[in-house]
């Protein structure tokens, strides 16, 4: 939340992007709104068909389907990039903002060598000679610890680990010094071990150069780990945003409390009974009516399948927000009832014959 | 105790690497390299492991979907390793698998009602009129699949779905042995619980073994009775699972548990984790001793000159370590073990 007179580094505003198909139009994302201070990390966490790819996609001016529609406001300090020119967006790709994939063998060119690729991506940018681009490059790989660093920008990308070519994809993305980095599922293909490499390594460079970071991941552990805030996504809407704290230990929507008891804890007693969520998620073309989670939801009641609930502060709260239509002392008993180890049918009766709200 | 269902003694399995005109066999990829372990009737015991460390190997090896180089596999008492023609298929009635990818193992051709009353086919089982219909429907209802769906394509399934689909396959035959390599690890995460439950509910009713095998350290923690933990084509670490997440012994074991993302960011903050350098060295060129020295924070000499036994260590667990891990180096790494600890 930025206080009066003060950019955030990235703003994003009621960002809608639709895609026109033959079966119908595919809200992609439909209306999310946050933003990121320099030095933060912001988690978007969703299940795949979330829209949390896409929003990213868009944000960096990747998203040049000809069926897209796309509406809203994306500021990079102050600066709109939907709608800016392509030099424009070029200009700032790969230098102020840079993303790195979950697939590193998609991003590198298998051509050519890791070293030479690096140098393109300062060279692009930065008005330096190519011996100059060389050592930043060498010394980018010697960063993110590839060992032997300069043999290894003399090899190819087939060569390498697959942990090692996520470490050289994010040393190519780093190598400008951005200001922002998008990380989209960055070490969902990799061994828990390269996983903290890769975790430990993108914090440490946040550290020394306050580079603001958005984490895109299915994966709460690494939201846990890495983020500062939380945004949790679903059918292409933010359903609920507040600090990473909150969001683990009072989480106010049905769907995060879904996800939350879905993953078996390390640390939870052996033989803990893991409530999934019913159902799956559903289609972008087809949305539910009403509240879109209403379907899977368990203590849905019959205005929710009318009413769509907007993304409203907790009690007040502005750095809590949730979309849920449950008002929010039930919510808290729910959560509560749940952690105790209530099944969420037998909690469902006394929500379903509380009086529904007038107005 | 009963005698134990499977039976695992000094199972070799190497890939040669072969080169030049005539094909000579240069070296070999050593992807299982003499492991020994049973697996008791109506537990589930857990295989974990970096990719590359020989869980999947040996499970196909148990399974005899390829042969061993050496070693024995006894399935109730008898020999697997080298059984062969009708004793074999006879043997494989009772064990069954279920794989990673549900988009890849189901065939996209048949129905799904032909999908999962194939091993009926196979074993020339159900055929009287309208049998393996009935069994096959019967099979859907069990695993949570609608019944009426039994002329679909897989296609029209989501992959939580086709999981199902790949259970009830191997359920047909009603077999003592289930093998589920990596079961959940291609599903979203709401979808992973449903099929964990499903395959915990079925394990308790019909008393089925499983051997489990995934990467997702808090999944197997969630599943199983014990864990083997495998570097290199060797077994490093073997307890029960309490003992185990409360107190790894191995190095490798405790830098495993550490790397693990905590979903908790408290514990996560106080979490000094444990980051492991490098990659896994390549098992064509396995290090000499301990394969774990290279990697390993307290190697020492020993390490690289004398290969550890797998044996007892304090607490319960057996590991193969020179220095295993003391309560408090866990306890600093592993914040969450500190909540296990009796």
């Amino acid at each position: 939340m930025s206080a009066a007179g003060h950019t955030p580094l990235l703003e994003v505003e009621d960002l809608r992007v639709y895609f026109e198909t033959d079966d119908g139009l595919v809200k992609a994302v439909d209306g999310i709104s946050y933003t990121v201070d320099r030095g933060q990390t912001l988690g978007i966490v969703g299940e795949s068909g979330s829209g949390k790819s896409v929003s990213s996609l868009t944000v960096m001016g990747l998203t040049r389907a000809r069926n897209a529609r796309i509406s809203g406001t994306v500021r990079f300090d102050g600066n709109e990039l939907l709608g800016a020119s392509d030099e424009d967006i070029r200009k700032i790709r790969g230098d102020d903002i840079a993303m790195i994939f979950q697939d590193p063998l998609s991003s590198l060119h298998p051509f050519y060598k890791v070293g030479g690729q690096i140098v393109e991506a300062v060279q692009a940018h930065r008005d330096v000679s190519k011996a100059q681009a060389y050592d930043r490059a060498v010394e980018m790989l010697g960063l993110v610890g590839i060992p032997e660093p300069r043999r290894a920008a003399e090899s190819y990308p087939h060569e390498f680990s697959g942990g090692m070519r996520q470490r050289a994809m994010i040393a190519m993305a780093l190598a400008n010094d951005p200001r922002l980095l998008i990380a989209d599922e960055p070490t969902t293909a990799l061994d828990v071990t390269v996983q903290a490499q890769i975790l430990e390594l993108i914090e440490r460079l946040q550290d020394e150069f306050d580079t603001a970071v958005v984490v895109i991941t299915h994966d709460l552990g690494v939201v846990a780990e890495m983020a500062d805030e939380i945004a949790v996504m679903y059918a292409g809407r933010i359903v609920e945003h507040a600090d990473a704290d909150t969001v683990f230990a009072a989480p106010e929507h049905p769907y995060t409390w879904g996800l939350l008891s879905s993953i078996p804890r390390l640390d939870a007693p052996r033989g803990e009974e893991l409530v999934p969520i019913g159902g799956r998620p559903p289609s972008l073309i087809n949305l539910p009516s009403g509240c879109h989670f209403h379907p899977r939801c368990p203590y849905v009641r019959e205005a929710h399948r009318r009413v769509d609930p907007a993304l409203e502060p907790v009690d007040g709260q502005a750095d809590h927000q949730v979309a849920c239509l449950l008002d929010s002392g039930t919510r808290k008993r729910l959560w509560g009832e749940l952690q105790a180890g209530v099944a969420p049918e037998a909690a469902r009766k006394d929500v379903i014959e509380e009086p529904e709200p007038t107005g | 105790m009963s005698e134990p269902l499977v039976q695992v003694r000094d199972l070799v399995k190497h890939f040669p690497i072969r080169q030049g005109l005539l094909q000579r066999q240069v070296g070999a990829v050593r992807a299982v390299d003499g492991v020994s372990f049973d697996v008791n009737q109506g537990e589930t015991l857990g295989l974990v492991g970096e990719s590359g460390c020989g869980k999947s190997t040996t499970a196909r090896l148990i399974l005899r979907l390829m042969d061993p180089t050496s070693g024995s596999v006894k399935f109730e008492g008898r020999e697997i390793a080298t059984a062969k023609g009708a004793e074999l298929k006879e043997q494989r009635r009772n064990m069954q698998m279920i794989f990673q990818d549900p988009f890849s193992s189901l065939n996209p051709r048949k129905t799904v009602g032909s999908i999962i009353g194939e091993p009926y086919a196979i074993h020339n089982l159900k055929t009287g009129d309208g049998e393996r219909k009935r069994a096959v429907q019967e099979l859907m209802d069990t695993v949570g699949l609608n019944p009426e769906h039994y002329n679909r394509y897989p296609h029209e399934f989501s992959g939580g779905q086709r999981q199902r689909i790949g259970v009830a396959r191997a359920l047909a035959l009603q077999p003592k042995l289930i093998v589920a390599d990596e079961p959940v690890s291609a599903l979203d995460v709401s979808i992973q619980a449903q099929v964990l439950n499903l395959l915990r509910d079925l394990q308790r009713e019909r008393g089925i073994t499983l051997i489990f095998i995934a990467h997702d350290l808090s999944v197997v923690r969630h599943m199983c009775d014990r864990v083997a933990v495998m570097y290199l084509g060797h077994i490093v670490e073997l307890a029960e699972s309490d003992d185990l997440y409360a107190h790894p012994r191995m190095p490798y074991t405790g830098a495993l548990m550490s790397a693990v993302p905590v979903a908790d960011p408290r514990l996560a903050a106080a979490k000094k984790r444990q980051v492991l350098a490098g990659d896994v060295p390549s098992p064509a060129n396995p290090p000499q001793a301990c394969p774990f020295h290279t990697r390993c924070w307290k190697a020492q000499e020993i390490c690289r000159t004398e290969t550890p036994a797998l044996e007892p260590k304090e607490g319960g667990n057996i590991a193969a370590c020179h220095f295993p891990l003391t309560d408090e180096e866990v306890l600093e790494r592993i914040p969450s073990a500190r909540n296990l600890t009796r």
